[in-house]
């Protein structure tokens, strides 16, 4: 093990941060583990940027502890940007340099870089190598971004809103890329507006709203969705009927035996990452207002 | 340190500089508009002008080529330089640049050794096309004394120092790039007019000539026509001289007004 601060690769207590005196951030406490992918959900203008920012050395915060592999990202030293990765928002420099010229020249900021022509291999450019960056698609730039992000190989991988404006195809693409980068180890911070992405690539997720953490958990169990009622449908009479049950064993077993077979379009479904989502940030708005 | 793992030592800051240095000057020159704004337009405005007015100077035998020569490679300074990083940075602020270079390990002096030898490339290059021009198509005519190459080189060094310094602390000014390029080709502008450049300065009505002497380029305009006029041309400067002593107290004092404008207010982010 490279690291001994532990098994945590980010640290965060009681963090606050206002602009001009209206809370942004106003006391998140997170853990992140090494090695795990993180993603942090959130509604805009819930504190999602501002916090990523603080831990990526961007913004001073107000108040909190804060700790990124054992280093405080209020003195964002050269040190310490040379052992995470950063993929911003959409950006649109770099236009009239090629994309083996910009891997290769980022790649020589880092003390120990991965091979550049690797890493544009990885994120998919390898035939957009000699390509201007401003002429590569929304997508292809994404993975540009990426590959900058990822090429001076680091602990610790930043993801703002990743695969916004991709294909669905390019989305899945881009979903085994980080499923890779966690495999070699890579401790992995995500924020995404799309539960889907959430859900199929991270370990945990954390719902932030108006500033702070309103529930943290596996996106199988987030806001008691493993154990939530179940919704059974079917047609029955011209019509669809559905019931909302704990035990919806029970109830096709009932429905099967009322129809002697088949159960005409018959469903069941557990409530969606998406569903649960709402849930949390529809209560912490109301709870707001209270 | 918390690392057992032999690290390769961190790249250092003058070899990330000139890492720096070769993507600007490839960003320069593949794009056109800042190609021609920051290193050609010199060239074009020194055809133009010589073109369309090859008579002498009034009284003498010197063609005023030879006087709007000293007056482009003064302003080639302040396009390579102020302009050049005026326009440049705000621009870089606005499309990320900036940001994503802060999230990056590379040192910041890398940075701005990244836009300085930018520009001095970029001058060189500038100096070189309109001496080449101008003395193959124009008939102008090289200093012809080791003094006067010597003038030439400091006058373009502290001139270049002091003129990017006014750039980097400039470049807080503008909102975006697109204002940006309005508004310091704007000041570009009326310092050519004001600072003897396209005019003869001894020529300009008294309160423009003091305006002009409140800053850079006027000085920078001066010193050059010493090095590209023949001496005996100092009659046409208003105290009858060159005045090099006072080009190089404006242009020092200048620079630690922009030394101390750009380390108090330059700005990575919007």
């Amino acid at each position: 093990m490279p690291m001994t601060e532990g098994d945590h690769a980010i640290v965060v207590r009681g963090l606050r941060k206002s602009y001009a005196g209206t809370p942004a951030v106003d006391g998140i406490d997170l853990e992140v583990n090494r090695g795990e992918v993180f993603a942090l959900l959130g509604p805009n203008g819930a504190g999602k940027t501002t916090t990523v920012e603080i831990l990526e050395g961007y913004r001073q915060r107000d108040a909190g502890d804060v700790t990124v592999l054992g280093h405080d990202p209020g003195r964002p030293t050269p040190a310490y940007k040379a052992r995470i990765g950063i993929v911003l928002q959409e950006s649109s420099d770099l236009a009239d340099l090629s994309v083996a010229e910009t891997v290769r020249h980022f790649a020589g900021y880092y003390p120990s870089p991965r091979d550049p022509a690797e890493v544009i291999e990885a994120v998919g450019l390898s035939e957009k190598v000699n390509s201007r960056c401003a002429a590569l698609s929304g997508g292809q730039r994404r993975r540009l971004d990426v590959a900058l992000g990822i090429v001076g190989r680091p602990e610790l991988l930043f993801l703002d809103e990743p695969t916004t404006g991709f294909d669905p195809q390019a989305r899945r693409q881009f979903w085994e890329l980080i499923r890779s980068l966690q495999q070699e180890g890579t401790t992995i911070l995500l924020t995404t507006h799309y539960l889907e992405e959430a859900e199929a690539l991270a370990d945990r997720v954390a719902v932030i709203s108006q500033g702070h953490i309103v529930e943290v958990g596996s996106p199988e169990t987030l806001g008691g969705r493993a154990t939530g009622a179940a919704r059974v449908s079917w047609l029955e009479d011209g019509t669809t009927r559905t019931e909302s049950t704990h035990a919806p064993t029970g109830v096709v077993t009932a429905l099967a035996a009322r129809f002697d077979g088949e159960i005409p379009e018959l469903a069941v479904s557990r409530p969606t990452l998406e569903d649960v989502y709402l849930q949390l940030i529809g209560h912490d708005e109301l709870e707001g207002q209270a | 340190m918390t690392s057992a793992a032999v690290r390769t030592r961190a790249p250092g800051l003058w070899r990330i500089g000139r890492s720096r240095v070769d993507m600007e000057v490839k960003a320069l020159v593949r794009d056109r508009r800042s190609l021609v704004f920051t290193v050609l337009f010199p060239l074009i405005l020194l055809i133009i002008f010589g073109s369309v007015f090859n008579q002498n100077l009034p009284g003498t035998d010197v063609s005023f080529s030879q006087y709007f020569l000293a007056g482009m490679i003064a302003s080639g300074i302040f396009y390579t330089s102020f302009q050049n990083l005026a326009i440049a940075i705000p621009t870089e602020r606005e499309d990320g640049t900036l940001k994503r270079l802060r999230g990056t390990p590379m040192p910041t002096a890398s940075y701005f050794i990244g836009k300085a030898g930018m520009v001095l490339l970029s001058y060189v290059l500038q100096v070189i096309l309109l001496l080449v021009v101008g003395v193959l198509f124009f008939k102008l005519t090289l200093p012809d004394s080791g003094l006067k190459w010597f003038t030439f080189l400091w006058v373009s060094i502290l001139g270049l120092v002091c003129c990017t310094l006014l750039g980097l602390a400039f470049s807080v000014v503008p909102k975006n790039g697109r204002g940006a390029s309005a508004i310091v080709s704007l000041v570009v502008l009326i310092l050519q007019f004001t600072s003897g450049v396209f005019f003869q300065f001894d020529q300009l009505p008294h309160w423009m000539q003091q305006f002009a002497s409140l800053f850079p380029l006027k000085w920078l305009a001066q010193g050059m026509r010493s090095v590209f006029l023949p001496d005996s041309l100092s009659s046409l400067e208003i105290t009858g001289s060159w005045e090099l002593g006072r080009v190089a107290i404006v242009l020092v004092l200048w620079t630690l007004l922009a030394l101390a404008l750009a380390l108090r207010f330059f700005k990575w982010e919007r």
